[in-house]
Protein backbone atom coordinates (compact mmCIF):
# COMPACT_ATOMS: atom_id res chain seq x y z
CA UNK A 1 0.00 0.00 0.00
CA UNK A 2 2.76 2.72 0.92
CA UNK A 3 4.78 1.20 -1.98
CA UNK A 4 1.54 2.13 -4.05
CA UNK A 5 1.15 5.48 -2.50
CA UNK A 6 4.81 6.08 -3.27
CA UNK A 7 4.82 4.92 -6.65
CA UNK A 8 1.64 6.68 -7.60
CA UNK A 9 1.57 10.36 -5.11
CA UNK A 10 4.62 11.25 -3.41
CA UNK A 11 8.04 11.16 -4.61
CA UNK A 12 6.28 8.63 -7.81
CA UNK A 13 4.21 9.72 -10.23
CA UNK A 14 1.96 12.63 -9.35
CA UNK A 15 4.35 14.89 -7.85
CA UNK A 16 7.00 14.30 -10.24
CA UNK A 17 4.11 15.16 -12.86
CA UNK A 18 3.02 18.34 -11.29
CA UNK A 19 6.91 19.46 -10.92
CA UNK A 20 7.70 18.64 -14.77
CA UNK A 21 5.18 20.63 -15.94
CA UNK A 22 5.77 23.83 -14.15
CA UNK A 23 9.43 22.78 -14.86
CA UNK A 24 8.52 22.85 -18.09
CA UNK A 25 6.82 26.39 -17.86
CA UNK A 26 9.88 28.09 -16.15
CA UNK A 27 11.95 26.82 -19.61
CA UNK A 28 8.90 28.74 -21.66
CA UNK A 29 9.21 32.07 -19.52
CA UNK A 30 12.91 31.83 -19.46
CA UNK A 31 12.54 31.60 -23.03
CA UNK A 32 10.31 33.53 -23.51
CA UNK A 33 11.99 36.65 -21.39
CA UNK A 34 16.04 35.88 -23.60
CA UNK A 35 13.93 36.76 -26.69
CA UNK A 36 12.34 40.26 -24.72
CA UNK A 37 8.96 38.50 -24.56
CA UNK A 38 6.72 38.17 -22.29
CA UNK A 39 5.72 34.50 -22.32
CA UNK A 40 2.96 31.96 -20.95
CA UNK A 41 0.98 32.18 -17.88
CA UNK A 42 2.34 29.60 -15.12
CA UNK A 43 -0.76 26.97 -15.89
CA UNK A 44 -0.06 27.01 -19.52
CA UNK A 45 1.35 23.57 -19.22
CA UNK A 46 -1.59 22.02 -17.83
CA UNK A 47 -4.03 23.56 -19.84
CA UNK A 48 -2.16 21.87 -22.79
CA UNK A 49 -1.94 18.57 -21.25
CA UNK A 50 -5.82 18.83 -20.64
CA UNK A 51 -6.60 20.13 -23.91
CA UNK A 52 -4.43 17.10 -25.90
CA UNK A 53 -6.15 14.72 -23.35
CA UNK A 54 -9.36 16.30 -25.28
CA UNK A 55 -7.99 15.54 -28.72
CA UNK A 56 -9.18 12.77 -31.31
CA UNK A 57 -6.14 10.28 -31.20
CA UNK A 58 -4.93 9.15 -34.88
CA UNK A 59 -3.47 5.54 -35.06
CA UNK A 60 -1.83 5.30 -38.63
CA UNK A 61 -1.58 2.18 -40.75
CA UNK A 62 1.24 -0.08 -38.88
CA UNK A 63 1.83 -1.59 -35.52
CA UNK A 64 -0.97 -0.30 -33.53
CA UNK A 65 -0.45 -1.87 -30.45
CA UNK A 66 3.38 -0.64 -29.97
CA UNK A 67 2.33 2.67 -31.16
CA UNK A 68 -0.54 2.38 -28.56
CA UNK A 69 1.97 1.59 -25.45
CA UNK A 70 5.11 3.33 -26.35
CA UNK A 71 4.11 6.02 -24.83
CA UNK A 72 3.41 4.26 -21.52
CA UNK A 73 6.24 2.26 -21.37
CA UNK A 74 8.44 5.60 -21.31
CA UNK A 75 6.09 7.15 -18.63
CA UNK A 76 6.42 4.33 -16.14
CA UNK A 77 10.10 3.44 -16.25
CA UNK A 78 10.24 7.50 -15.72
CA UNK A 79 7.82 7.37 -12.69
CA UNK A 80 9.89 4.50 -11.26
CA UNK A 81 13.24 6.41 -10.71
CA UNK A 82 11.14 9.69 -9.69
CA UNK A 83 10.03 7.33 -6.93
CA UNK A 84 13.59 5.22 -6.40
CA UNK A 85 15.44 9.07 -6.59
CA UNK A 86 12.89 10.55 -4.39
CA UNK A 87 12.73 8.05 -1.85
CA UNK A 88 16.53 7.83 -1.77
CA UNK A 89 17.14 11.25 -1.09
CA UNK A 90 14.28 11.72 1.83
CA UNK A 91 15.94 8.64 3.38
CA UNK A 92 19.60 7.29 2.49
CA UNK A 93 19.13 3.94 4.40
CA UNK A 94 16.22 3.33 1.91
CA UNK A 95 18.67 2.38 -1.19
CA UNK A 96 19.15 -1.21 -2.31
CA UNK A 97 22.38 -2.75 -3.90
CA UNK A 98 22.90 -1.33 -7.03
CA UNK A 99 20.14 1.54 -7.44
CA UNK A 100 22.49 3.74 -9.38
CA UNK A 101 22.95 1.05 -12.24
CA UNK A 102 18.89 0.38 -12.04
CA UNK A 103 18.57 3.85 -12.49
CA UNK A 104 20.93 4.45 -15.43
CA UNK A 105 18.83 1.45 -16.89
CA UNK A 106 15.59 3.60 -16.39
CA UNK A 107 16.85 6.60 -17.87
CA UNK A 108 17.48 5.21 -21.22
CA UNK A 109 14.27 3.25 -21.44
CA UNK A 110 12.34 6.67 -22.45
CA UNK A 111 14.31 7.33 -25.43
CA UNK A 112 13.84 3.41 -26.48
CA UNK A 113 10.13 4.32 -26.00
CA UNK A 114 10.62 7.01 -28.54
CA UNK A 115 12.44 4.82 -30.96
CA UNK A 116 9.96 2.35 -30.37
CA UNK A 117 6.73 4.67 -31.28
CA UNK A 118 8.13 6.60 -34.20
CA UNK A 119 9.10 2.84 -35.80
CA UNK A 120 5.56 1.86 -35.28
CA UNK A 121 4.38 4.80 -36.58
CA UNK A 122 5.52 3.82 -40.18
CA UNK A 123 6.17 7.40 -41.24
CA UNK A 124 9.65 8.34 -43.44
CA UNK A 125 10.25 11.26 -41.66
CA UNK A 126 9.88 9.35 -38.07
CA UNK A 127 12.20 6.86 -39.36
CA UNK A 128 14.54 9.80 -39.66
CA UNK A 129 13.94 10.92 -36.70
CA UNK A 130 14.36 7.24 -35.06
CA UNK A 131 17.83 6.66 -36.95
CA UNK A 132 18.69 10.06 -35.46
CA UNK A 133 17.50 9.42 -31.73
CA UNK A 134 19.25 5.85 -31.68
CA UNK A 135 22.64 7.64 -33.08
CA UNK A 136 22.33 9.59 -29.99
CA UNK A 137 21.74 7.35 -27.35
CA UNK A 138 25.02 5.47 -28.76
CA UNK A 139 26.79 8.67 -28.57
CA UNK A 140 25.65 10.08 -24.90
CA UNK A 141 25.51 6.69 -23.09
CA UNK A 142 29.43 5.98 -23.14
CA UNK A 143 30.02 9.27 -21.50
CA UNK A 144 27.07 9.25 -19.45
CA UNK A 145 28.17 6.13 -18.14
CA UNK A 146 31.65 7.25 -17.44
CA UNK A 147 31.01 10.40 -15.07
CA UNK A 148 28.24 8.02 -13.49
CA UNK A 149 31.63 5.62 -12.58
CA UNK A 150 33.74 8.83 -11.69
CA UNK A 151 31.46 9.21 -8.75
CA UNK A 152 31.19 5.02 -7.78
CA UNK A 153 35.26 5.92 -7.49
CA UNK A 154 35.06 8.75 -5.38
CA UNK A 155 32.19 7.40 -3.77
CA UNK A 156 34.58 4.16 -2.45
CA UNK A 157 33.51 1.58 -5.23
CA UNK A 158 29.96 1.76 -4.35
CA UNK A 159 26.66 1.62 -6.39
CA UNK A 160 24.26 2.16 -4.01
CA UNK A 161 22.83 5.96 -4.38
CA UNK A 162 22.33 6.04 -0.55
CA UNK A 163 25.67 5.39 0.48
CA UNK A 164 27.42 8.17 -2.39
CA UNK A 165 24.50 10.53 -0.45
CA UNK A 166 25.78 9.66 2.87
CA UNK A 167 30.14 10.21 1.59
CA UNK A 168 29.23 13.16 0.30
CA UNK A 169 27.27 14.10 4.26
CA UNK A 170 30.13 13.08 5.55
CA UNK A 171 32.82 14.28 3.39
CA UNK A 172 31.84 17.11 1.04
CA UNK A 173 30.31 17.20 -2.53
CA UNK A 174 32.00 15.45 -4.89
CA UNK A 175 31.30 18.43 -7.26
CA UNK A 176 34.27 19.55 -5.19
CA UNK A 177 37.06 17.58 -6.22
CA UNK A 178 38.66 18.34 -10.11
CA UNK A 179 37.29 14.88 -10.81
CA UNK A 180 34.06 15.44 -9.72
CA UNK A 181 33.50 19.27 -11.66
CA UNK A 182 35.07 17.41 -14.67
CA UNK A 183 32.63 14.53 -14.80
CA UNK A 184 29.87 17.26 -13.38
CA UNK A 185 30.19 19.01 -16.96
CA UNK A 186 29.90 15.74 -18.57
CA UNK A 187 26.97 15.15 -17.06
CA UNK A 188 25.22 18.39 -17.81
CA UNK A 189 25.99 17.93 -21.32
CA UNK A 190 24.74 14.54 -21.42
CA UNK A 191 21.33 15.21 -20.09
CA UNK A 192 21.09 18.30 -22.46
CA UNK A 193 20.66 15.46 -25.13
CA UNK A 194 18.90 12.84 -22.96
CA UNK A 195 16.57 15.90 -22.83
CA UNK A 196 16.07 15.91 -26.62
CA UNK A 197 17.02 19.94 -26.28
CA UNK A 198 18.43 22.41 -28.76
CA UNK A 199 21.74 21.59 -29.40
CA UNK A 200 21.10 18.02 -29.06
CA UNK A 201 17.03 17.92 -30.46
CA UNK A 202 18.53 16.64 -33.90
CA UNK A 203 15.62 13.81 -33.83
CA UNK A 204 12.39 15.82 -33.30
CA UNK A 205 13.81 18.73 -35.36
CA UNK A 206 10.67 20.48 -36.16
CA UNK A 207 11.73 23.00 -39.30
CA UNK A 208 13.43 19.84 -41.05
CA UNK A 209 11.86 16.69 -40.25
CA UNK A 210 8.53 18.06 -39.37
CA UNK A 211 8.58 17.15 -34.83
CA UNK A 212 10.59 13.98 -36.47
CA UNK A 213 9.99 11.13 -34.07
CA UNK A 214 6.30 12.34 -32.52
CA UNK A 215 5.06 13.32 -36.19
CA UNK A 216 2.08 10.65 -36.46
CA UNK A 217 1.36 11.50 -32.45
CA UNK A 218 -1.98 13.28 -31.63
CA UNK A 219 -4.23 13.83 -28.51
CA UNK A 220 -4.14 11.06 -25.55
CA UNK A 221 -0.71 9.80 -27.02
CA UNK A 222 1.05 13.30 -27.56
CA UNK A 223 0.08 14.10 -24.25
CA UNK A 224 1.59 11.30 -22.79
CA UNK A 225 4.71 11.87 -24.14
CA UNK A 226 4.86 15.41 -23.36
CA UNK A 227 4.29 14.38 -19.66
CA UNK A 228 6.84 12.05 -20.15
CA UNK A 229 9.30 14.68 -21.30
CA UNK A 230 8.34 16.90 -18.25
CA UNK A 231 8.89 14.56 -15.82
CA UNK A 232 12.30 13.73 -17.42
CA UNK A 233 12.85 17.32 -16.97
CA UNK A 234 12.37 16.74 -13.01
CA UNK A 235 14.21 13.80 -13.05
CA UNK A 236 17.12 14.26 -14.85
CA UNK A 237 18.99 17.26 -12.72
CA UNK A 238 17.38 15.90 -9.38
CA UNK A 239 19.17 12.58 -10.22
CA UNK A 240 23.01 14.78 -11.13
CA UNK A 241 21.95 16.82 -8.00
CA UNK A 242 22.19 13.53 -6.25
CA UNK A 243 24.94 11.72 -7.61
CA UNK A 244 27.59 15.15 -7.74
CA UNK A 245 26.10 17.41 -5.37
CA UNK A 246 24.40 16.32 -2.49
CA UNK A 247 26.65 17.58 0.57
CA UNK A 248 23.21 19.48 1.82
CA UNK A 249 20.00 17.36 0.84
CA UNK A 250 17.68 20.41 2.73
CA UNK A 251 14.91 20.80 1.03
CA UNK A 252 15.89 24.65 -0.14
CA UNK A 253 19.27 23.70 -0.77
CA UNK A 254 17.50 21.01 -3.72
CA UNK A 255 15.02 23.67 -4.80
CA UNK A 256 18.17 26.26 -5.15
CA UNK A 257 20.62 23.37 -6.76
CA UNK A 258 17.23 22.28 -8.92
CA UNK A 259 16.84 26.04 -10.63
CA UNK A 260 20.30 26.38 -11.06
CA UNK A 261 20.54 23.53 -13.43
CA UNK A 262 17.03 24.18 -14.91
CA UNK A 263 18.21 27.64 -16.02
CA UNK A 264 21.51 26.11 -16.92
CA UNK A 265 19.91 23.86 -19.51
CA UNK A 266 17.72 26.52 -20.55
CA UNK A 267 20.53 28.96 -21.34
CA UNK A 268 22.47 26.23 -23.40
CA UNK A 269 19.50 25.44 -24.92
CA UNK A 270 18.78 29.37 -26.05
CA UNK A 271 22.14 30.50 -26.63
CA UNK A 272 23.17 27.43 -29.29
CA UNK A 273 22.21 26.28 -32.79
CA UNK A 274 21.02 22.53 -33.92
CA UNK A 275 24.06 20.57 -34.43
CA UNK A 276 24.36 17.81 -37.59
CA UNK A 277 23.96 13.99 -35.91
CA UNK A 278 27.36 13.53 -37.39
CA UNK A 279 28.69 16.67 -35.51
CA UNK A 280 26.95 14.99 -32.23
CA UNK A 281 28.50 11.83 -32.79
CA UNK A 282 32.00 13.31 -33.14
CA UNK A 283 31.24 15.82 -30.24
CA UNK A 284 30.45 12.68 -27.71
CA UNK A 285 32.87 9.93 -28.58
CA UNK A 286 35.66 12.76 -29.04
CA UNK A 287 36.39 16.06 -26.51
CA UNK A 288 33.07 14.96 -24.17
CA UNK A 289 34.40 11.24 -23.53
CA UNK A 290 38.26 12.05 -23.58
CA UNK A 291 37.01 14.55 -21.03
CA UNK A 292 35.02 11.95 -18.66
CA UNK A 293 38.11 9.33 -19.07
CA UNK A 294 40.46 11.83 -17.64
CA UNK A 295 37.73 12.26 -15.02
CA UNK A 296 38.08 8.72 -14.49
CA UNK A 297 41.70 8.79 -14.26
CA UNK A 298 41.85 11.98 -11.61
CA UNK A 299 39.18 9.87 -9.68
CA UNK A 300 41.43 6.69 -9.74
CA UNK A 301 44.56 9.02 -8.70
CA UNK A 302 42.25 10.17 -6.20
CA UNK A 303 41.93 13.89 -6.67
CA UNK B 1 -18.05 22.29 -37.01
CA UNK B 2 -19.03 23.99 -34.21
CA UNK B 3 -22.12 21.76 -33.12
CA UNK B 4 -19.27 19.10 -33.13
CA UNK B 5 -17.56 21.33 -30.97
CA UNK B 6 -20.34 22.29 -28.17
CA UNK B 7 -21.11 18.79 -27.87
CA UNK B 8 -17.76 18.41 -25.99
CA UNK B 9 -16.85 19.05 -22.23
CA UNK B 10 -16.91 22.71 -21.69
CA UNK B 11 -13.75 22.24 -19.77
CA UNK B 12 -12.38 20.62 -22.92
CA UNK B 13 -13.32 23.61 -24.96
CA UNK B 14 -11.93 26.04 -22.41
CA UNK B 15 -8.40 24.09 -22.75
CA UNK B 16 -8.48 24.13 -26.69
CA UNK B 17 -9.28 27.92 -26.94
CA UNK B 18 -6.20 28.36 -23.81
CA UNK B 19 -4.04 27.05 -26.00
CA UNK B 20 -4.24 27.00 -29.61
CA UNK B 21 -1.63 25.09 -31.69
CA UNK B 22 -1.17 26.42 -35.01
CA UNK B 23 -0.02 24.15 -38.16
CA UNK B 24 0.63 26.96 -40.75
CA UNK B 25 0.64 26.45 -44.58
CA UNK B 26 0.96 28.41 -47.18
CA UNK B 27 -0.70 26.91 -50.14
CA UNK B 28 0.54 27.82 -53.86
CA UNK B 29 0.44 31.70 -55.07
CA UNK B 30 1.62 33.89 -52.85
CA UNK B 31 3.85 37.16 -52.17
CA UNK B 32 4.76 35.70 -48.76
CA UNK B 33 3.42 38.84 -47.24
CA UNK B 34 0.89 37.28 -45.13
CA UNK B 35 3.42 34.80 -43.54
CA UNK B 36 5.40 37.54 -42.78
CA UNK B 37 2.76 39.49 -40.67
CA UNK B 38 2.49 36.19 -39.20
CA UNK B 39 5.51 35.69 -38.16
CA UNK B 40 5.23 38.99 -36.61
CA UNK B 41 2.71 37.73 -33.89
CA UNK B 42 5.36 35.25 -32.64
CA UNK B 43 7.62 37.87 -32.21
CA UNK B 44 8.36 40.66 -28.67
CA UNK B 45 5.78 43.22 -30.24
CA UNK B 46 2.96 40.76 -30.17
CA UNK B 47 3.86 37.89 -28.64
CA UNK B 48 0.82 35.44 -28.63
CA UNK B 49 2.78 32.81 -26.51
CA UNK B 50 1.00 34.76 -24.29
CA UNK B 51 -2.11 33.38 -24.58
CA UNK B 52 -0.89 30.18 -25.33
CA UNK B 53 -0.40 30.36 -29.14
CA UNK B 54 2.40 28.60 -30.70
CA UNK B 55 3.54 27.06 -34.55
CA UNK B 56 3.93 23.27 -34.38
CA UNK B 57 5.71 20.87 -37.05
CA UNK B 58 3.45 18.20 -37.40
CA UNK B 59 -0.21 18.70 -38.57
CA UNK B 60 -1.23 16.34 -36.09
CA UNK B 61 -0.35 18.27 -33.22
CA UNK B 62 -2.48 21.18 -34.66
CA UNK B 63 -5.46 22.81 -33.16
CA UNK B 64 -5.56 25.38 -36.12
CA UNK B 65 -4.45 25.16 -39.73
CA UNK B 66 -3.87 28.82 -40.64
CA UNK B 67 -3.22 29.13 -44.27
CA UNK B 68 -2.16 31.75 -46.42
CA UNK B 69 -1.70 32.13 -50.29
CA UNK B 70 -4.18 31.57 -53.09
CA UNK B 71 -5.37 27.86 -54.22
CA UNK B 72 -3.49 26.31 -57.00
CA UNK B 73 -4.28 23.01 -58.55
CA UNK B 74 -1.34 21.13 -57.47
CA UNK B 75 -1.89 22.49 -53.72
CA UNK B 76 -5.48 22.15 -53.73
CA UNK B 77 -5.08 17.89 -52.88
CA UNK B 78 -2.47 18.77 -50.41
CA UNK B 79 -4.85 21.07 -48.57
CA UNK B 80 -7.47 18.93 -48.37
CA UNK B 81 -5.23 16.01 -47.25
CA UNK B 82 -3.79 18.23 -44.55
CA UNK B 83 -7.51 18.98 -43.59
CA UNK B 84 -8.26 15.79 -43.13
CA UNK B 85 -5.12 14.48 -41.38
CA UNK B 86 -5.92 17.25 -38.31
CA UNK B 87 -7.14 15.87 -35.08
CA UNK B 88 -10.54 17.04 -34.38
CA UNK B 89 -11.68 19.13 -32.85
CA UNK B 90 -10.20 21.26 -34.93
CA UNK B 91 -10.72 24.99 -36.88
CA UNK B 92 -9.48 26.41 -40.15
CA UNK B 93 -8.15 30.06 -40.51
CA UNK B 94 -8.04 31.62 -43.83
CA UNK B 95 -5.45 34.95 -43.50
CA UNK B 96 -5.50 37.16 -45.86
CA UNK B 97 -7.28 38.06 -49.52
CA UNK B 98 -5.55 35.71 -51.72
CA UNK B 99 -6.75 32.48 -49.14
CA UNK B 100 -10.20 34.17 -49.03
CA UNK B 101 -11.15 34.69 -52.79
CA UNK B 102 -8.11 34.22 -54.52
CA UNK B 103 -6.84 38.04 -54.67
CA UNK B 104 -4.92 39.42 -57.35
CA UNK B 105 -4.59 35.64 -58.71
CA UNK B 106 -8.71 35.67 -59.79
CA UNK B 107 -8.48 34.93 -62.80
CA UNK B 108 -5.38 33.27 -63.49
CA UNK B 109 -4.99 30.10 -65.32
CA UNK B 110 -3.63 28.05 -62.30
CA UNK B 111 -6.20 28.86 -59.73
CA UNK B 112 -9.37 26.76 -59.61
CA UNK B 113 -11.47 28.10 -56.93
CA UNK B 114 -11.26 30.18 -53.61
CA UNK B 115 -10.30 28.11 -50.31
CA UNK B 116 -13.59 27.70 -48.75
CA UNK B 117 -15.04 25.80 -51.90
CA UNK B 118 -12.36 22.92 -50.92
CA UNK B 119 -12.43 22.86 -47.76
CA UNK B 120 -14.64 24.25 -44.78
CA UNK B 121 -13.11 27.99 -42.91
CA UNK B 122 -13.90 28.72 -39.83
CA UNK B 123 -12.64 32.61 -39.54
CA UNK B 124 -11.84 34.88 -42.16
CA UNK B 125 -9.11 37.21 -42.13
CA UNK B 126 -9.00 40.16 -44.78
CA UNK B 127 -6.18 42.29 -45.94
CA UNK B 128 -3.82 42.12 -48.19
CA UNK B 129 -1.26 41.95 -46.35
CA UNK B 130 -3.31 42.10 -42.65
CA UNK B 131 -2.34 44.07 -39.89
CA UNK B 132 -1.32 41.64 -36.86
CA UNK B 133 -3.88 43.16 -34.99
CA UNK B 134 -6.72 42.38 -37.53
CA UNK B 135 -4.90 38.61 -36.80
CA UNK B 136 -4.99 39.16 -32.98
CA UNK B 137 -8.65 40.52 -33.04
CA UNK B 138 -10.05 38.12 -35.07
CA UNK B 139 -8.44 35.09 -33.35
CA UNK B 140 -10.42 36.36 -30.59
CA UNK B 141 -13.77 36.06 -32.20
CA UNK B 142 -13.11 33.25 -33.11
CA UNK B 143 -11.98 32.22 -29.58
CA UNK B 144 -15.51 33.66 -28.31
CA UNK B 145 -18.03 31.69 -30.84
CA UNK B 146 -15.84 28.54 -30.41
CA UNK B 147 -16.56 29.13 -26.47
CA UNK B 148 -20.55 30.23 -27.26
CA UNK B 149 -19.94 34.15 -26.12
CA UNK B 150 -21.41 36.90 -27.81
Amino acid sequence: MELLFNYLIFPGFLFSAVLGLIAGWIDRKVTARIQWRIGPPWYQNFVDFIKLLGKETILPKGSKITFLFAPFVGLISVALVATIIGKIIINPAESFLADLIVVLYLLIIPAIAIIMGASASSNPLASIGVSREMKLVLAYELPFVLAAVTVIIKAGNTIRLGEILNYQANSGAIIGSASGLIAFVVAILCMQAKLGFVPFDISEAEQEIMAGVFIEYSGFLLAIFKLMKSMLLYVMPLFLISLFWAANTGIDSLIGKYILLLVIIILLKNTSPRVRIDQALRFFWGPITALAIIAVVLALLGL
Amino acid sequence: MNNELRTNMNLKLKALTKSLWVFHLCIGGSCNNCDIEILDLLTPRFDVERFGIMLVGSVRHADVLLITGSLTYKAAERAKRLHQQMPKPAVVVAVGSCALGRGIFKDGYNTPCPLDELIPVDLYIPGCPPKPEAIIDGIVKLVKKVRGEK
